[in-house]
């Protein structure tokens, strides 16, 4: 009997600094569109600052999708 | 020649039965917290689940080549002993599924095998070391690996988020929720109907019909990825139940963790070579998601039997398989007995579990209670989030009927309302 111990090493590693990496990107994606639609009264947010948070949203959101592409491609490969 | 084609013919039937008993046993894995979580209406997750599961089959051409991964030895394996494996990990699939307690249908399979070859050849056909390899230590490492990355991803996601309304991003959540819950659709297709593919295909070549190590026909490929998509769709409501409320509550931001660490595990394991059931990854994941959030409480009680039963797994599809084999064994008759066991089995399963049925519309769970709590509902409900739910009537009828793993059957119905959100 031998156990595999570097293999289920790196699954518990990959594993863990991936979700924690997609969870945290789709996240910050999420706080970043809802911080460009200001609830009304929110008059101090420059436009610029949107526009950043809203492109940083995107870019997080792009990331989820490698990500996702990634993941589709690993279950066809 | 005759009996030898009617034998394949049952074997591969059984084999479809089994991929079929696969796929609604696993909806859950996928689809339970995107159920739980409001993501999808019930018959749309499973629907698009069944999808997926269809076309996961269709995906990868690396064919299923061994079906147990080494724990036996598959030279010169018998045709009834694959039958008496399907026997048991089917039967085993029904009755966790009308406990309502997800449990991993390869283990099934794998404890089927194991037992079949015990009692056809004895110890030397099994290898008792890629038993604890394979089943036991992935068994232990899967809801840790799973749990604690949705643990940590739920304190992060509610630590970044933490000046958000939660209405408001619900939505998005719930969005990126159903894009993980595919991907674990998508692997599963892939994976799991690759296994009946398998046992289909070494089935033919014992049986002499294909020559061994032959690529399965596209009928084979065809038939395993409907049955598997079938069971799918059917939904095997009470695992759903179970993985998306009875476990613990989850709201959008932890079903998104959940089902993302789910599939990371799932993708990574089978990419770093060390395979992890994907049953129990979700629930794991399921979990360590209820841990992450503060004030989120995981029911001990349900978790525990489903412990009991990953633990039971292996040796009763092992056992209920020996014995199917030892009937197998007798001749024809005792195939056909067997057969007509299997049959029966299913049937009474079946019937018990329409005393209480669970579908699409109570999944949730959260109707029953809700109206008889009345205006008083959600105290209730609060309550009954940090205490095991209570054993009521029905319950115990079918606790009685059917002596379960831990006595403490608690009746699905009766899980608690999701307490509202504060």
């Amino acid at each position: 009997m031998n156990i595999d111990w570097a293999a289920l090493g790196s699954v518990f590693g990959v594993s863990l600094v991936t979700t924690v990496a997609l969870v945290g990107l789709f996240t910050l994606g999420i706080v970043g569109l809802s911080k460009s639609a200001p609830p009304a009264g929110a008059g101090t947010t420059g436009t610029g600052s949107v526009a950043v948070a809203r492109t940083g949203a995107y870019v997080c959101f792009g990331l989820c999708l490698a990500a996702v592409s990634y993941g589709i491609y690993m279950i066809v490969a | 020649m005759e009996h030898l084609t009617l034998l394949l013919a049952i074997v591969i039937v059984t084999a479809l039965v089994f991929d079929f008993t696969n796929g609604f046993h696993d909806t859950a894995n996928a689809m339970a917290t995107t159920i739980s979580t409001g993501a999808l209406k019930p018959k749309t997750a499973v629907a698009m689940s069944a999808v997926l599961n269809l076309v996961g089959a269709f995906l990868s051409v690396e064919v299923a080549k061994t079906i147990s991964g080494g724990l036996i030895n598959e030279q010169g394996i018998r045709t009834e002993v694959i039958f008496a494996a399907l026997v048991g990990a089917i039967l085993w699939n029904l009755f966790t599924w009308l406990l309502g307690l997800p449990s991993s249908s390869s283990h099934a399979l794998f404890g089927g095998l194991i037992g079949a070859t015990l009692m056809s050849v004895g110890t030397s056909g099994v290898n008792g070391g890629v038993v604890v390899t394979k089943v036991l230590l992935p068994a232990l490492a899967a809801p840790l690996v799973a749990g604690l990355a949705a643990m940590l991803a739920t304190r992060l996601t509610y630590r970044i988020g933490r000046n958000t309304d939660e209405k408001a991003t619900a939505k998005g959540y719930r969005a990126g929720q159903i894009a993980s819950a595919g991907l674990v659709s998508l692997a599963h297709g892939t994976n799991d109907a690759q296994k009946t593919m398998g046992v289909i295909t070494l089935a033919l070549v014992t049986g002499g019909v294909l020559a061994p190590g032959s690529n399965p026909p596209l009928w084979v490929i065809v038939s395993a990825g409907v049955a598997i998509a079938l069971g799918t769709y059917l939904g095997g409501w009470r695992i759903i139940r179970t993985m998306g409320k009875g476990l613990t509550d989850l709201r959008p931001q932890q079903g998104f963790a959940a089902q993302t660490s789910a599939a990371t595990v799932i993708l990574a394991s089978s990419h770093l070579g060390f395979s992890l059931s994907t049953t129990q990854s979700c629930s794991g994941a399921v979990m360590g998601a209820g841990l992450g959030r503060k004030g989120g409480v995981v029911r001990w009680s349900t978790a525990t039997r489903m412990f009991i039963a990953w633990g039971l797994t292996l040796p009763a599809a092992g056992l209920v398989a020996a014995g199917a084999e030892f009937l197998t064994g007798q001749g024809p008759w005792g195939i056909a007995a067997t057969a007509a066991l299997l049959v029966l089995l299913s049937a009474v399963i079946w019937f018990a579990s329409r005393r209480q049925p669970v579908d699409h519309t109570n999944v949730n769970g959260a109707d029953e209670s809700a109206d008889a709590d009345g205006p008083a509902g959600i105290v209730a409900a609060a309550v009954a989030a940090v205490t095991p739910p209570p054993v009521t009537g029905p319950a115990s009828e079918i606790a009685a009927t059917i002596p379960a793993p831990g006595t403490g059957t608690s009746d699905p119905t009766t899980e608690p309302a999701r307490p509202a959100a504060v």
